[in-house]
């Protein structure tokens, strides 16, 4: 497609922005470290206050790289979404995953109770959290995959999805209403999403998981554009309409699943930041749009993030109000502007 | 009468209810989809088509089939492409997005896009529909102009027997008794035609070739 050349340079200008928005996302923070030191520690020029050295290799570091895989790694499973069900209401979430993980967790954290003190103190640890919502995503994605081998419409699956969504909100629910107040918290706070918890082992983990689903999503590139004119089309250009369909959907069940078990369910990235990227590069081939939504995503989360720290305070808001709060009215504004929106 | 069913069958875009296609000599289920792709192209109507997409990136989706595996155009590729174009007049409308175009435009697109598929086999689901009569007319001289041309067989499901009498080589009349299969001439010599509908309200008149309203 004839523009794509056009585009470069806005992809180059987008990695420089998502530089900037890192550093200025190491530099900020409760504790304030001079730039210069910073720099040193960063590039271990020379020996510094150990104190910060610990908060900005230990805490702020990992918290960058968490911000750029959930960010990129939420866009491109909402621009998988989109495309694959031909809806610009799509997100990374419509297959029902993160109400997979939210039963999971829910269930680890209200359920523990139930089970007695000593269990409680062992299921409510940071590794079962990760394993009950990535076990609790996987259930949902093996019900929808079953549901997509089935059927021959793949707007269907979107209702399935919602449906298990549904669902397993209801089950959470119930599980809320007998939870002493205590644990109820502890559910809140992790639907709140956080970027910060992550140890150095959990970044590399996470990124696995990412660039596995980022590999499946290139490699869905040309049947992604084909799916522009519809799956009957598609299919009458060679495309094998349900293994694309399943590989689309085990592309973004990584991405988004090994987001929400780490990151919480956060909100609203994966559904935003494709159609933020379209307004700056009017373009759908997707072998522009991808890589620019992967900078988009890790650009917003990572504002998002520095906007969730409070500069100059020493309070943190949760990430998940911060991504719409931030996000819904760039999007409003974004089509009013426009006026006429066309998917 | 079953003309969609019959026309998704043929195109392998639906599996068949019984019996056997073949084309070309090859058995339509023997094909893989690359080359089934490669032989037939279809032009449909109402597809959740992207409307964002520019008039020369949906010709290009037609190539499809013998780029690489991330949808590179090749040289070929960027002549069969402006080649299309060209046959369908396009040129002033290659820049456009499609929402800016209107049904009978849209439809010349479809079938540029269907043209630079490059099969010997095009299929087209009532390409006439939602267009007035100017552009019926103008849609169905294209498509006899492109066989003409470019020495492909065009098959087209349709309502409008007056047109088709008119331009096709042959028809198949579907209806709910009987199919036939013939030239306008034979159809009309052994009296298909004035058998498709009841008789209360129209007839077929072999004098002007055309059905006509009874007064």
């Amino acid at each position: 497609m004839p523009t794509a050349k056009n585009y470069k340079a806005l992809l180059v200008i987008l990695v420089f922005v998502m530089i900037f928005m890192a550093l200025l996302n190491v530099s900020l923070g409760s504790v304030k470290i001079p730039f210069k030191d910073i720099f040193n520690i960063l590039f271990q020029q020379s020996e510094t206050n150990e104190s910060w050295q610990y908060i900005i290799l230990e805490y702020r570091l990992p918290k960058v790289f968490t911000a750029i895989l959930t960010g990129s790694g939420l866009a491109v499973s909402g621009l998988l979404m989109q495309t694959l069900f031909r809806n610009p209401l799509a997100g990374p979430y419509v297959l029902g995953l993160s109400s997979g993980a939210s039963l999971g967790v829910a269930l680890v954290i209200m359920g523990a109770t139930f089970f007695g003190g000593t269990a409680a103190a062992i299921l409510v640890s940071k590794w079962s959290l990760v394993i009950a919502s990535s076990l609790g995503s996987l259930l949902v994605l093996l019900a929808v995959l079953m549901a997509s081998a089935k059927l021959r419409d793949t707007m269907a699956i979107l209702i399935i999805g919602l449906m298990f969504a549904s669902l397993t909100a209801a089950v959470v629910s119930v599980l809320a209403y007998f939870s002493p107040a205590a644990q109820l918290q502890q559910y809140i706070f992790w639907s709140f999403g956080s970027l910060g918890n992550l140890s150095w082992q959990e970044v590399a983990i996470l990124s696995c998981f990412w660039f596995l689903g980022i590999l499946i999503a290139i490699s869905c590139i040309k049947n992604l554009n084909t799916l522009l004119l519809g799956e009957q089309y598609a299919r009458s250009l060679g495309v094998k309409i349900s293994r694309n369909r399943f590989l689309i959907i085990i592309a973004t069940s990584l991405l988004a699943g090994s987001i929400t078990a780490f990151a919480g369910p956060i909100a609203f990235v994966g559904l935003a930041v494709p159609h933020l990227i379209r307004q700056v590069i009017p373009t759908n081939d997707h072998r522009t749009l991808i890589p620019s939504v992967i900078l988009g995503g890790a650009i917003l989360m990572l504002a998002c993030d520095i906007a969730a720290q409070m500069p100059g305070s020493e309070y943190t808001l949760p990430i998940n109000a911060i991504t719409s709060l931030i996000g819904a009215p760039v999007v409003i504004w974004l089509l009013i502007r426009k006026q006429k929106f066309i998917f | 009468m079953g003309k969609s069913t019959l026309l998704r069958s043929l195109s392998g875009v639906q599996p068949v209810l019984d019996g056997e296609i073949s084309i070309l000599n090859t058995s339509l289920k023997d094909l893989s989809p690359e080359t089934l792709a490669q032989t037939i192209s279809v032009v449909l109507t109402e597809q959740p088509i992207s409307k964002n997409l520019s008039v020369t990136e949906l010709i290009a989706l037609g190539r499809q089939p013998y780029t690489n595996w991330i949808g590179t155009l090749s040289k070929l590729d960027k002549e069969k492409i402006s080649e299309a174009i060209t046959l369908v007049n396009l040129e002033l409308l290659k820049g456009k997005r499609c929402f800016e175009l209107s049904d009978g435009q849209l439809q010349k697109v479809l079938i540029a896009r269907a043209l630079a598929q490059d099969t010997p086999l095009i299929i087209l689901d009532e390409p006439t529909t939602h267009l007035d009569m100017y552009h019926q007319a103008y849609v169905l001289k294209l498509l006899k102009k492109l066989t003409t041309e470019t020495n492909k067989s065009i098959l087209f499901a349709t309502h409008e027997i007056n047109l088709a009498l008119q331009l096709c080589d042959k028809l198949i009349v579907m209806t709910k008794d009987f199919v036939h299969i013939g030239t306008p001439t034979e159809l009309i010599n052994k009296n298909v035609l004035s058998s498709i509908f009841p008789s209360d309200l129209i007839y077929f008149d072999n004098a002007s070739v055309s059905f006509k309203i009874k007064t």
